[in-house]
């Protein structure tokens, strides 16, 4: 053991004797350190071409020494005349490697050292040219960023690289982003043609060159750059208007999902239960604890959290509807207080067994992350989820109430339920499994509401009135007026926040419903017939 | 009954009015004795921060008689009837910070401290007034009422009633909550108004002071209390019965139910202000937290507690529930939400007449059913 460990150590030695003795001895690595040599100049204008010259040279090492000058540490050492770079610049001695070779020299004080200073326009222009040597990086993305990094920041040295870039480049999106900024370079020249190259693009860049173009003494240039920027409006206003009908229909499908359950119990069976927020949150609470069960695998507990949440709030329904809703029927405000109460009890318990703070629940990977549309838009895909999420259990509600055994009786036992009675159905276990349905979509409710907030004791609250306000708005008792109604509200409140402001636009949404219901008391879809009485 | 005497003062040849103002008096002299004639260090000795909490409770005791007059006497669950008591409050609040004057921290004549931080220039138009104490105590009156005027025309014409009706009051409650909250409204944001200094150019803080505002608001309660009574056993107060009973069977008699539905409830409305106005210069402050649904459906227990459909049980009600909300939160502040929650399922499954129910205090009329209309018999 011992002799191979030091047989190891000894070629070890060999290998860097062998790596530091020709920089060491052999200095003079001619090209670089001229290049180097011309960086230390006391003319700015003078470091910029010398770092013109850097890039053109091709070197490898170019980009180092690039970065090293920007932060600063590219230093020279005031003896020897040696560049080096700066590894650490702190304290008083700074450990520093040589520029050329990449040596490490070990420290060195400060003093020693001259710094190869930069001024804000060097700054820049480095910014630009590292971005340009970032193009030649494999990486798409680091490409594409690195093209963006560029859009406006194009200098007339680099023009012919990039050009050559874009010939060379093979990633679609990081040609037309280079083309974009070598137009918007032209732009600033004073040349109308690249107007049409900026033209639809939605780059605050582009839209920026277009503007001081559009403001510039060239008359056919200015009313050209217009004539973009009118374009480019366009298709802005358009993307915002996509952007609010996305954020509506988002908040709109959590309304839907919070007041779907209600609509069930509300509508159908009369009855007013206002522990139904308590049920979205031991819903959102068991996608937390399913979370903690599988640490690690958020996508597998989110899809096992979906069962198990229904599961989970059905079952306290039916705990709800046998314990206090069987004693109070055909007495709606009485089962509002009683069921208030149960919310008051299930929000302490939840914040004495659990903890009164918030829980985060981590969104599984596919779930993070957004669907760009273009450059101005792109929609949050957990948003998306939950919108598809509750078109999903609408449609499946809605199979339920038509296509089952159950839902016929729950329809018959709503219309009249003495006569469903009396034609064998048995209205208290009708009664006991509208209730879990209805308290079991809560609960999909709050497991699709732990990707999009905090899971907290309060979750339920923040959603009750304003589910009532969409079961009454809908009108009760009708499933589709419920959906029609949720997303609705949900646009409306997103299309007035703008001017209004988020509590204003509320506001105006909540007055707007108390209104409404004034002109029509049984909500957008009134029920007809006997069930309507009552 | 002699057609000489008024419809007002009717209710005090009643028993059940008299033992309650009996009651009610008798209290008021035992706790303003105990706080004048003994000394503070004796065990019997009602101290001020007592008699200010007692008369805080009674501000409630009068919130929750003006809530049974609409949901015992007339059927309409009301879940908004904080935001009445609430604007009441701070039409009251408004008057005393006008009357801190240039005494604020920033010292500025005319605009409250919490308008010179948000940097305003002049009062807003609806600031006008609050300075002189009979139109600021007009409004108490006036600022719920009109809500009450408008919200019920509104509603009782369209026939929304029953859980529709509560549903909308308690809308309203939540709309005019985040409203206050926001700073550019003007009423302080969820600061609210604070920092009084005097009522009527007398200082709020001492013993005396405090004292008359607790007898004040017994005086009121008193008066609130009669006039209720008075309605009530009016044949006015018949009709609002049968509305609760059968709504329908009522219009079709031929009366216009909407309109004594709109009286009683502007009524009840501008009694919340009262006890919201007294509620204020006791507890020193009025923020938008008073707007919550959740206070206004808690303002509900106590009436169901207490016995809907009594005058009296909601006193009793509220008494009840707020002392044990003060101790509960004292003792063991956790238990509180269960012991609350707790008593509105109780009560409303074991306790459907409440407390009133349980003296055996008899009353001829069928029980109140919450329902406006009678539903087809259940199950």
């Amino acid at each position: 053991m011992r002799m191979i460990r030091s047989l190891v150590q000894g070629l070890l030695c060999l290998v860097v004797v062998a790596l530091a003795a020709p920089a060491a001895v052999a200095a003079p690595d001619d090209d670089g350190q001229a290049l180097l040599e011309a960086l230390d100049t006391r003319s700015y204008a003078d470091k910029g071409e010398a770092i013109e010259a850097l890039v053109a040279s091709g070197d490898e090492r170019t980009r180092r020494w690039l970065d090293a000058l920007l932060d600063g540490k590219l230093q020279r050492h005031q003896d020897t005349g040696r560049f080096v770079v700066v590894l650490e610049n702190r304290g008083r001695q700074w450990p520093v490697a040589d520029a050329l070779s990449g040596e490490r020299l070990g420290e060195m004080s400060r003093r020693e050292l001259d710094r190869i200073g930069i001024n804000n326009a060097l700054r820049g222009q480095l910014h630009s040219t590292l971005a340009v040597l970032d193009l030649r990086v494999d990486d798409v993305r680091a490409r594409r960023e690195a093209a963006r990094e560029l859009l406006g920041n194009v200098e007339a040295a680099m023009l012919a690289p990039l050009q050559q870039r874009v010939a060379d480049e093979a990633d679609g999106e990081v040609r037309r982003l280079l083309e974009q900024a070598i137009a918007i370079h032209r732009l600033g020249q004073g040349d109308a043609a690249a107007v049409e190259g900026l033209a639809g693009s939605l780059n605050p860049e582009a839209r920026a060159a277009l503007r001081a173009a559009a403001r510039s003494d060239d008359v056919a240039l200015a009313e050209a750059a217009s004539g973009a920027l009118a374009g480019i409006e366009q298709k802005l206003k358009l993307n915002r208007g996509v952007e609010t009908l996305y954020f509506g229909l988002s908040l709109g499908s959590v309304l839907v999902l919070a007041a779907i359950g209600l609509a069930i119990t509300f509508g159908v069976m009369g009855v007013i239960n206002m522990a139904h927020g308590e049920l979205m949150m031991l819903g959102a609470y068991t996608a937390w604890g399913m979370q903690q069960l599988l640490p690690g695998q958020p996508g597998l507990a989110l899809i096992l959290s979906i069962p198990a949440g229904f599961l989970v709030a059905a079952l306290a329904g039916i705990a709800i509807e046998r314990s206090v809703i069987q004693f109070l029927k055909g007495r709606p405000l009485e089962t509002l207080l009683a069921t208030f109460g149960v919310s008051l009890i299930l929000q302490q318990l939840v914040r004495t067994l659990i903890s009164p703070l918030n829980r985060s629940v981590v969104s599984p990977e596919w779930m993070s992350g957004s669907l760009m549309i273009n450059e101005g838009l792109s929609l949050t895909l957990n948003r998306l989820f939950v919108l598809g999420f509750a078109l999903l259990v609408f449609a499946g509600l809605m199979l339920v109430m038509r296509r089952t055994r159950l839902g016929l009786e729950v329809r018959a036992v709503t219309q009249s339920r003495a006569m469903a009675r009396a034609m064998g159905i048995r209205a208290t276990r009708v009664d006991i499994l509208t209730f879990a349905l209805g308290s079991g979509v809560a609960g999909l409710a709050g497991v699709a509401l732990s990707q999009l907030t905090n899971v907290g004791p309060n979750l339920g609250q923040n959603y009750i009135i304003d589910s009532f306000m969409v079961v009454v708005f809908g009108g009760v008792g009708n499933l589709w007026g419920t959906l029609v109604a949720g997303l609705s509200l949900g646009v409306i409140n997103q299309v007035l926040e703008p001017w209004a402001g988020a509590v204003l636009a509320k506001i105006l949404v909540l007055v707007f419903i108390i209104l409404f219901i004034q002109k029509r008391p049984r909500g957008l879809f009134p029920q007809k017939g006997r069930a309507a009485e009552g | 009954m002699l057609a000489s005497r008024s419809w007002l003062s009717r209710p005090l040849h009643e028993r059940s009015t008299r033992l309650f103002l009996g009651a009610l008096i008798a209290a008021l002299a035992v706790v303003t004795l105990l706080n004048l004639a003994l000394p503070a260090g004796h065990p019997l000795h009602v101290s001020t921060y007592t008699v200010t909490l007692l008369g805080k409770y009674l501000c409630y005791a009068l919130l929750a008689v003006a809530v049974d007059l609409v949901w015992g006497y007339l059927g309409i669950l009301s879940l908004g009837h904080g935001a009445f008591f609430a604007l009441g409050g701070y039409a009251m609040g408004m008057y005393l910070m006008r009357q801190i004057g240039d005494r604020g921290v920033y010292g500025h004549p005319v605009l409250p401290d919490f308008m010179v931080f948000l940097d305003w220039q002049s009062l807003p138009w609806y600031w006008h007034g609050f300075d002189m104490a009979w139109f600021a105590f007009l409004m108490v009156l006036l600022a719920p009422g009109l809500l009450a005027l408008v919200f019920g025309f509104l509603a009782f014409r369209s026939r929304v009633t029953g859980v529709y009706l509560s549903i909308i009051t308690q809308a309203l409650t939540f709309a005019l909550m985040l409203a206050f909250f926001r700073n550019e409204m003007g009423f302080g944001g969820n600061n609210g108004l604070t920092d009084f200094k005097e009522l009527l150019g007398v200082d709020l803080t001492t013993d005396a002071t405090r004292l008359g505002l607790f007898l004040a608001t017994g005086v009121a309660l008193a008066l609130g209390y009669v006039l209720c009574r008075a309605i009530v056993a009016s044949k006015l107060g018949r009709v609002c019965v049968a509305t609760r009973d059968a709504e329908a069977r009522t219009r079709f008699l031929g009366y216009r139910v909407e309109r004594f539905q709109l009286f009683v409830f502007v009524v009840s409305a501008m009694l919340a202000g009262v006890a919201g106005a007294l509620y204020v210069p006791q507890v020193g402050i009025i923020n938008p937290g008073e707007f919550s649904p959740i206070f206004s459906i808690e303002i509900v227990l106590w009436v169901a507690l207490g016995g809907r459909g009594t005058l009296y049980g909601a006193v009793i009600g509220a008494l009840i529930v707020n002392y044990a909300k003060t101790v509960f939160t004292g003792v063991m502040p956790d238990a509180w939400l269960f012991a609350l929650g707790g008593l509105f399922v109780l009560v409303t499954v074991l306790l459907p007449k409440g407390i009133a129910g349980l003296l055996g205090y008899r009353r001829p009329r069928r029980p109140p059913d919450s329902s406006t209309t009678p539903r087809e018999a259940s199950t």
